[in-house]
């Protein structure tokens, strides 16, 4: 890596005020993307700013949503009684990120803020409907993810919790690319009273992306057979070495129905 | 073995004596080793595929803090340095010499591959090495990139003057005889199989520091070499031109190797040549991308299968037409492994009259490729046992009855195939009917149907494999035209305690020599495992040997170590018959105690060894004191170890995903020194089979740039991609070397992509699959089976 200032910020004000001093500032929550990127040389941040000491970590249930700080860990989100009652496809999620080692690092604010194409969190918190809480207003899901490594974030603006609306019921269910264990595709649908919502990870050329027409087949019969009527395309669908779109496409519905399956 | 002792010696499962400081993270490996003063290297590398050198502007970098040289391949050219080596020269079928283009240690004119040396930093730190390099300015002239083998021939020159990109292209064999049993056959099976590259990922990257003293003008390099003498061979008499008794080369702990660290490589040989014109030690450690870009990779062959039957299934001719990637330049032993330790297994374990293979090495501009665990042999196994599956299944035969058919008989050996080896022992019926006992066979139709309803496809597949290793006879090996011998050297230095060191030739990068070889000598002297050390990697302490590679340790090394020990115990046997007052005929050793026949007179094993170091009773008229012996132990043949392995997988049609269900072996290794050991290695090399045939493969784009380069594309097989392995071994005792060991660290890599294969096609029959290339992947999978449904409902 190249030479870097690392400061660790008191709160979010503080984290904030270093990120806006520095020229090529970046913040720090578990590392998970940012440290392998310093490590190769891919970034050249001159201040790390670490979000570890500004008490971001915490989940609590509001009701009718469950409110997870920036800073709680997958581990801690995967086995947290209060997540496992209110949305157990969100624990199963996180509790099946990476492996152990990453998820007792990794950041649920840090996944959310990078938006990974690949990465799990953002089909989630599509798919819930959630909503991004930074230190200055509240993005709604919808709004928030912009693109492939690219989010509604201004510059030095930090999420400071993340709060899911508490579905029906929902299910998770990814497809490991079989060499980085990211998700090659990803489902998460989500079933509220008034509809139901699927979000799928890994597979969009602009990141995480609602199916419409899988959400539409299941708004009209919740079944795993109203997938089989859904002709998902593989326009706007990555094609790489590990999977061509076609097969992504392919995957997506066969995900979804797994994804149906898992909401019991 | 005396008794009351616990048994150590041969056949016992002893937990190895170097896992307590691998387990514990007190290994030693080269980057643990700093010298005072070190300097650190970093290397500038091509990052396009081919191209001439228009310039290598280093002035920047050269200004940079810490930087304290920057040197390009002009700089190695002026002053004489040589280039890297090839091993092994084969002649053309049309009787020229084969082409050996010059391998600078850092490029020239021309780059050759993404990651080619072009130019060497040396700095203060690691991090201004870094810096240093991304400064350097290098200007290309872009050359069209040679990267598909298929059609390499007719690719862009990549060394000037050699035509079609070929460095040899060789032959053995009968053709006509071949020709004509394709002629008359009843049934020709043809079929073209693609080994897919791979890049061989030992957990140590490479890694060198190496410390020249200008007083005594002499080097110690620290290496991750599997062959510490060979390297220094290599570096002094053919790169560097040093006196070899100036140069110590220490292989500390390696981290693996499989191959890819048998050779000298540029990076060394670069550090050796910097380190004396700075007069200050040098480090340089690989990154994972380096690794992946400069290891030699493996494998990366496309072979053109002819089978030829006669009208009782049996087979009669064999013809393999094969395509070797060799890449942008000759690795030191890439000539041998696709040429006679390839076409020379072509036979398998069958009886086939006649065979004739042509293999074309060519270059690509693409990483070097050389010896990977198994070196040839799975290729071979490869092409030979997916023509076995599609044979059988072509003349509807059961695979199991079809090898069985086929085989070499029990009473045929010792046997000469139609490829120049003649296998001194095997007995290939019991291996089979084992490894089908192991995996029920038999209930493998009730489990099909069992899958079916959970909807999962089921298929079973078998690879019955033989290999040569212990390698290998020198004779032999120069006739052919390797230009090393492959002996191997042992030295057994009994203490005046009677404590026992051996210093063996052999170098242990993750094998158990430690263990292995202490068990030998505890079996054979009765000394404690305790009392026993062995000593390897470092050329100032141990004599001239060839290092570990291609199963060759304990049936070449062991048997050099095992030679020794008669040495001692004769001399100690001379030495007891004196201070026992008897004829040394009458002398009998045994459970570490000479004893005279016919009498309750006896010397411990310690007590002699006191004796030959405090000679006061002693035979100075026959013998001269001390009790350490030599031997060097050149091999009679080569070993062959033979099984059959099974493989049975469940494929989920709707995502193309194969998992391993169960894997059963049977395995003859000769007799074993320590089964758990044997185990291990054949638990390791099936998954590295595993990863060949479902998950791992080396993927250049057409501009040659190496997309798997990190552990993000490149797919390593991990713990939950395995099966449970059930391993066994039956013993036909190698009939050459006084263990009558064959050796097993290259078997489970060789056996298992065929069996995997052949039972992922064989799941996929319902489809009407009859062909699938490596690796398996999901999307590979599911596309066999849409575009056989697809055909099928034309």
């Amino acid at each position: 890596m190249y030479a870097t200032t690392y400061v660790k910020a008191t709160d979010v004000a503080d984290a904030a005020s270093r990120l806006d001093a520095a020229d090529d500032g970046k913040l720090l929550a578990g590392g998970m993307t940012l440290l392998p990127t310093l490590k190769q040389r891919l970034a050249n941040p001159d201040c790390l700013v670490d979000l570890a000491g500004c008490d971001l970590a915490g989940i609590s249930d509001d009701g009718q949503s469950i409110r997870i700080g920036a800073m709680t860990r997958h581990v801690d989100v995967a086995n947290s009684p209060v997540v496992q009652k209110a949305i157990p496809a969100v624990a199963h999620l996180a509790g099946h990120i990476g492996d152990r080692q990453v998820r007792n690092r990794g950041t649920i604010g840090g996944s959310v803020a990078n938006n990974d194409p690949s990465a799990c969190y953002p089909s989630a918190v599509l798919a819930l409907g959630g909503t991004v809480h930074t230190q200055n207003r509240s993005i709604a899901a919808d709004e928030f993810f912009t693109g492939m490594f690219d989010t509604a974030l201004d510059e030095d603006e930090i999420i400071t919790a993340i709060s899911l609306p508490k579905p029906e019921k929902a299910g998770y269910v990814k497809f490991p690319n079989p060499a980085s264990r990211y998700a090659m595709v990803g489902v998460f649908v989500a079933k509220f009273a008034d509809g139901v919502r699927v979000a799928v990870t890994g597979a969009g050329e602009d990141g995480v992306f609602r199916a419409t027409d899988i959400e539409a087949a299941l708004d009209a019969d919740f079944s795993v057979g109203a997938i089989d009527k859904v002709s998902v395309s593989a326009d706007g669908l990555m094609s790489d070495i590990h999977a061509s779109a076609d097969y992504r496409a392919h995957l997506i519905a066969e995900m979804a129905r797994r994804a149906v399956t898992a909401c019991g | 073995m005396p008794e009351g002792t616990v048994n150590n010696g041969i056949g016992a499962s002893v937990r190895r004596k170097e896992d307590k400081r691998f387990l514990t993270g007190s290994g030693r490996y080269t980057d643990d080793i700093n010298r005072a003063g070190q300097l650190y290297a970093y290397f500038v590398r091509a990052n396009v595929a081919h191209a001439t050198i228009k310039s290598v502007k280093t002035d920047k970098a050269a200004k940079m803090d810490g930087v304290v040289a920057v040197y390009t391949g002009e700089d190695v050219a002026n002053d004489g340095v040589g280039g890297l080596i090839n091993g092994w020269a084969v002649t053309n079928r049309d009787g020229s010499a084969m082409t050996e283009p010059p391998h600078p240690i850092l490029a020239k004119d021309k780059v050759r591959y993404v990651g080619d040396h072009v130019a060497m930093i040396v700095a203060e730190s690691a991090a201004q090495a870094m810096s240093a390099a991304e400064a350097v300015e290098v200007a290309y002239d872009q050359l069209p990139p040679v990267v598909d083998l298929a059609s390499a021939a007719s690719g862009a020159e990549i060394h000037d003057g050699m035509a079609n990109n070929t460095y040899f292209d060789w032959e053995l064999g009968d053709e006509a005889a071949t020709a004509a049993a394709l002629e008359s056959a009843a049934t020709v099976v043809n079929l073209t199989v693609r080994n897919n590259r791979l890049i061989p990922n030992p957990m140590e990257p490479r890694a060198a520091v190496v410390d020249y003293d200008p007083i005594a003008d002499s080097y110690v390099l620290h290496s991750t070499t599997q062959n510490p003498h060979l390297l220094r061979l290599v570096i002094c008499a053919f790169v560097l031109g040093i006196p070899e008794s100036k140069m110590q080369v220490i292989a500390p702990d390696v981290g693996g190797g499989f191959g890819s660290k048998i050779y000298l490589y540029a990076e060394e040989a670069c550090c050796t040549w910097a380190s004396k014109k700075l007069r200050r030690p040098i480090k340089w450690t690989a990154d994972r991308t380096q690794a992946f870009l400069s290891d030699a990779h493996g494998r990366d062959h496309i072979n053109k299968v002819q089978m030829a039957l006669d009208s009782n299934n049996r087979i009669i001719g064999l013809r393999v037409d094969t395509l070797a990637n060799l890449g942008g330049y000759l690795s030191a032993f890439a000539v041998a492994t696709p040429t006679y330790l390839h076409g020379t297994l072509l036979s398998g374990c069958y009886d086939i009259p006649a065979i004739y293979t042509n293999v074309k090495g060519m270059a690509t501009t693409t990483a070097p490729v050389d010896a990977y665990r198994g070196a040839g042999r799975p290729e071979a196994t490869y092409l030979l046992e997916r023509t076995m599956d599609a044979a059988a299944r072509q003349v509807g035969m059961d695979p199991a009855e079809f090898r069985r058919l086929n085989f070499i008989p029990k009473d045929a050996f010792p046997y000469q195939t139609a490829v120049a080896l003649q296998y001194d022992i095997g007995d290939y019926e019991p291996l089979l009917d084992k490894a089908l006992e192991m995996i029920d066979y038999k209930g493998f139709a009730g489990r099909r149907a069992e899958s079916r309803k959970q909807g999962k496809y089921r298929g079973i597949g078998l690879s019955s494999y033989i290999e040569a290793c212990g390698i290998a006879p020198s004779a032999v090996v120069g006739a052919l035209g390797g230009r090393v011998g492959l002996y191997e050297s042992a030295v057994v230095r009994v203490d005046p305690t009677g404590t026992i060191s051996v210093f063996t030739g052999t170098h242990s990068h993750g094998q158990g020599h430690d263990t292995t070889f202490a068990q030998l000598v505890t079996e054979r002297l009765g000394v404690p495992i305790e009392r026993v050390e062995i000593v390897h990697g470092d050329t100032n302490r141990i004599q001239f040997g060839m290092g570990s590679y291609g199963s060759r340790s304990l049936a070449v090394g062991g048997t050099a170590i095992s030679k020794a020990i008669d040495k001692v115990i004769a001399k100690g046997r001379i030495i007891a018959a004196h201070m026992l007052e008897a004829d040394d005929a009458d002398v009998e050793f045994k459970d570490g105690k000479f004893t005279v026949a016919g009498t309750d007179k006896e010397k411990s094993f310690g007590e002699i060894a006191l004796s030959a170091y405090v000679p006061h009773n002693f035979p100075h008229d026959r013998l001269e004191p001390g009790l350490e012996e030599t031997a060097f132990y050149d091999p009679l043949n080569f070993t062959y170890p033979a099984g059959t392995h099974i493989a049975e997988v469940e494929v989920d049609p709707a995502t193309g995903v194969v998992e391993v269900v169960d894997w059963a072996c049977c395995d003859d290794f000769g007799n074993l020194i320590n089964p758990m050991i044997v185990h291990g290695q054949v638990h390791g090399g099936i998954g590295q089979g595993v990863g060949q045939a479902l998950l791992e493969n080396a993927h250049y784009d057409d501009n040659g740039q190496l997309l798997t380069a990190s552990y993000m594309d490149y797919c390593m097989p991990r713990a939950d991609d395995l099966p449970s392995m059930q391993v066994d071994c039956l013993v036909t005792a190698c009939t050459h070397n006084d263990l009558g060991v064959k050796g097993c660290g290259e078997a489970g890599a060789i056996a298992s992509p065929p069996a995997l294969i052949n039972a992922v096609i064989d799941a996929l029959t319902p489809f009407g699959v009859t062909d699938l290339s490596m690796p398996a992947t999901p999307e590979k999978v599911w596309r066999a089976i849409q575009d056989a449904q697809a055909k099928a409902a034309e």
